[in-house]
C-alpha cells in the first residue's frame, strides 16, 4: 500500500491512544472549551447541555446545533468530540461532516434507536461509546467503536456507578484471562459478543481499544480513583463547569489524573477547590431516571 | 515508590541503556514497551529526580498542550531542557517532536516548548482527525521495506535549519521526519505500529553517546 489511507481502524484506535493519561471535558460555549485547554484538558467534548441540566430539564436530549460545535471546534487546537443520540446514525453522519474527531453514540441524549447502534464501520470519524460490562464493551467494538467508556450515571456527582462499571469490565477480563480456550466458547455466548474479540481479550488481558471512565466524576480524588480502578483516562462531565471554580477544579482534576497513584500530588490539588457540583445520589433517581440503563 | 501499572516496561534485568520515558500524558507505555522488548532499562519520568541517570529519553505521542502544562507545573521541563541543552538524546513521536522543536505555529497562547530542534513545527498540520492516516513511508536512513507511519493529528515540520536534517518525506514534499546529532522527531508513531526501527535507529544513537562519555575497557 503506497497511497494515503484515512479512517481505518489504526487510525482511529490510534487517537484514543495519543488521549491516554487525559481528562476530557464537557463544555458547552466557546469560552467553557478555552478554559478546558488552558486547564490542561486533552479533549473536550461539545454540547448545548450538561447531562445535569438535561437530567434536571428533562425532555428529549439530541444533537448539538452545529453552529455551536462549530464554534468550539474554531476556539480549541485540542480534539472535540460530540454526542449522536445512540442508533442515531444520521445524526453520527452530521457530525462526521462538521469534522469533529470523535462521535459518542451516548446514553446522555435520548436514543433514537432501542433495538440496533449505529453501525459505526462505514464512519471514517472514529466512535467513543459506553458500556456497563465487558459483554456490552465488545458489542460496541464489534459495531466499530474505536474507544470504551464505562458509562456510570452521568450528570449525578455520584461516582459509584463509575466505580462499579469499571470494576465489572477489568473483573470479567480477568476472568476470561484465566480461562482455558474451550471455557471461552462459553464466556462469549454469556457475555453475548463475539468469540474472536473474547478470545483477543482472554490471550491480551485488555479490551482492543482503549478504555476510559466517565460519569460522575466529580472531584481530583475520583479521577485518580479510575485511574488506579484501571482507567487508561477519565470524562468528566458536569463536574467541573458545575462547580464552584470551574478552572482551578479542570487543573486539579488533569493534575491527579496524572498522578493518580500519589495521594500527596492529589492533596496537594483537592485543596481549596471551593464547592464541588451538588450532587444526585444514584440511589435517589428513580430507575426511568437512570441514564446507564440505556443501551444494551 | 509506587510502581505505574509498570508490568508492561519489559525485562527489570535489561543490560541495555537507561531510557526514559515521559510519562505525563499520552502513549508513553507503547514507547516503553518497545523501548523493553529491545532491551533497554526503562523509566517512567514524571518528576526532575526520575531524570538522573538516564542516558536517553523518548517523548511521546498525546497533546502537547497537556505535557507542557505539567512538565512546567511538577517542575521537569526546566531540567530537562538543561540535560538536553547537555546533549541527552531525545526521541520525540508527534507531540514529542512539537515539545523538541526550537520554534512552533499553531500553539495555544503561553504554549512552551523544551526546544533542541532547529525546526519549524507546526500543529495539528493536517487538520481534524478525518484527516488522519497511514501511508508507506521510504526513511532512507532506515533502508527498506518503507516505515509504515500512522499519522494521528500530526504535526508537519514546516522549514528545517542548518543544523538539522530531514530523514523522510511525504510525497508532497512535506518533513515528518528530522534529525540533529542525537535528537531524533517523528510526526508519526512507530510505537503504535509494531516497527521498531526507529526506536532501535535512536538506541543506537544513545549507545554510542554513553560508550564516548564512559569508554569500556
Amino acid at each position: 500500500m503506497s497511497t494515503a489511507q484515512t479512517g481505518s481502524s489504526r487510525v482511529k484506535r490510534g487517537l484514543a491512544e495519543m488521549l491516554k493519561g487525559g481528562v476530557i471535558m464537557d463544555v458547552v460555549t466557546p469560552e467553557q472549551a478555552r478554559i478546558a485547554e488552558d486547564a490542561g484538558a486533552v479533549a473536550v467534548m461539545a454540547l448545548e447541555r450538561v447531562p445535569a441540566d438535561i437530567r434536571a430539564q428533562g425532555g428529549v436530549a439530541r444533537m448539538s446545533d452545529p453552529d455551536l460545535i462549530e464554534a468550539i471546534i474554531a476556539e480549541v487546537s485540542i480534539p472535540v468530540m460530540a454526542k449522536a443520540r445512540i442508533g442515531h446514525f444520521v445524526e453520527a453522519q452530521v457530525l462526521q461532516a462538521l469534522d469533529v474527531d470523535y462521535i459518542d453514540e451516548s446514553e446522555v441524549l435520548s436514543p433514537a434507536d432501542y433495538v440496533n447502534h449505529i453501525d459505526k464501520w462505514g464512519f471514517d470519524t472514529p466512535f467513543v461509546c459506553g458500556a456497563t460490562n465487558l459483554g456490552e464493551a465488545l458489542r460496541r467494538i464489534n459495531e466499530g467503536a474505536a474507544m470504551i467508556r464505562s458509562k456510570g450515571e452521568a450528570g449525578t456527582g455520584d461516582v459509584s456507578e463509575a466505580t462499579k462499571h469499571i470494576r465489572k469490565i477489568t473483573s470479567e477480563i480477568n476472568q476470561l484471562k484465566s480461562m482455558t480456550r474451550d471455557e471461552l466458547y462459553v464466556a462469549a455466548k454469556e457475555l453475548q459478543a463475539p468469540y474472536e474479540l473474547v478470545l483477543e481479550v482472554a490471550e491480551t488481558g485488555k479490551l482492543p481499544v482503549v478504555l476510559f471512565t466517565a460519569g460522575g466524576v466529580a472531584t481530583p480524588a475520583d479521577a485518580a480513583m479510575m485511574m488506579q480502578l484501571g482507567a487508561d483516562g477519565v470524562f468528566v462531565g458536569s463536574g467541573i463547569f458545575k462547580s464552584g471554580n470551574p478552572e482551578q477544579r479542570a487543573a486539579a482534576i488533569v493534575k491527579a489524573t496524572t498522578f493518580y497513584d500519589d495521594p500527596k500530588v492529589i492533596a496537594e490539588v483537592s485543596r481549596g477547590l471551593g464547592e464541588a457540583m451538588v450532587g444526585i445520589n444514584v440511589g435517589d433517581l428513580p430507575a426511568p431516571h437512570r441514564l446507564a440503563e440505556r443501551g444494551w | 515508590m509506587v510502581t505505574l501499572r509498570d508490568e508492561s516496561l519489559g525485562a527489570t534485568d535489561a543490560t541495555g541503556p537507561t531510557v526514559g520515558v515521559l510519562a505525563l500524558q499520552g502513549d508513553f507505555r507503547e514507547h516503553a514497551r518497545v523501548l523493553g522488548e529491545l532491551g533497554a532499562k526503562v523509566v517512567l519520568v514524571r518528576r526532575p529526580e526520575d531524570l538522573e541517570g538516564l542516558e536517553g529519553l523518548v517523548i511521546p505521542g498525546g497533546e502537547s498542550t497537556v505535557m507542557d502544562k505539567l512538565s512546567r507545573a511538577f517542575g521537569v521541563a526546566e531540567p530537562l531542557k538543561r540535560r538536553i541543552a547537555e546533549g541527552l538524546p531525545v526521541y520525540g513521536t508527534c507531540a514529542g517532536l512539537i515539545m523538541i522543536a526550537d520554534t512552533l505555529l499553531d500553539t495555544i497562547e503561553g504554549q512552551q516548548n523544551l526546544g533542541g530542534l532547529d525546526v519549524v513545527v507546526r500543529r495539528n498540520a493536517f487538520g481534524s482527525q478525518n484527516q488522519s492516516f497511514e501511508t508507506d513511508l521510504p526513511v532512507p536512513a532506515l533502508g527498506e521495506p518503507p516505515v509504515h507511519a500512522v499519522f494521528i493529528r500530526g504535526p508537519v515540520v514546516e522549514s528545517v535549519g542548518e543544523k538539522a536534517t530531514p530523514l523522510a518525506s511525504l510525497p508532497d514534499g512535506r518533513v515528518v521526519a528530522v534529525e540533529q546529532g542525537d535528537l531524533v522527531g517523528t510526526s508519526f508513531h512507530p510505537e503504535i505500529q509494531g516497527d521498531h526501527r526507529f526506536h532501535e535507529y535512536f538506541l543506537g544513537k544513545v549507545r554510542a553517546r554513553a560508550s564516548a562519555a564512559s569508554p569500556t575497557p
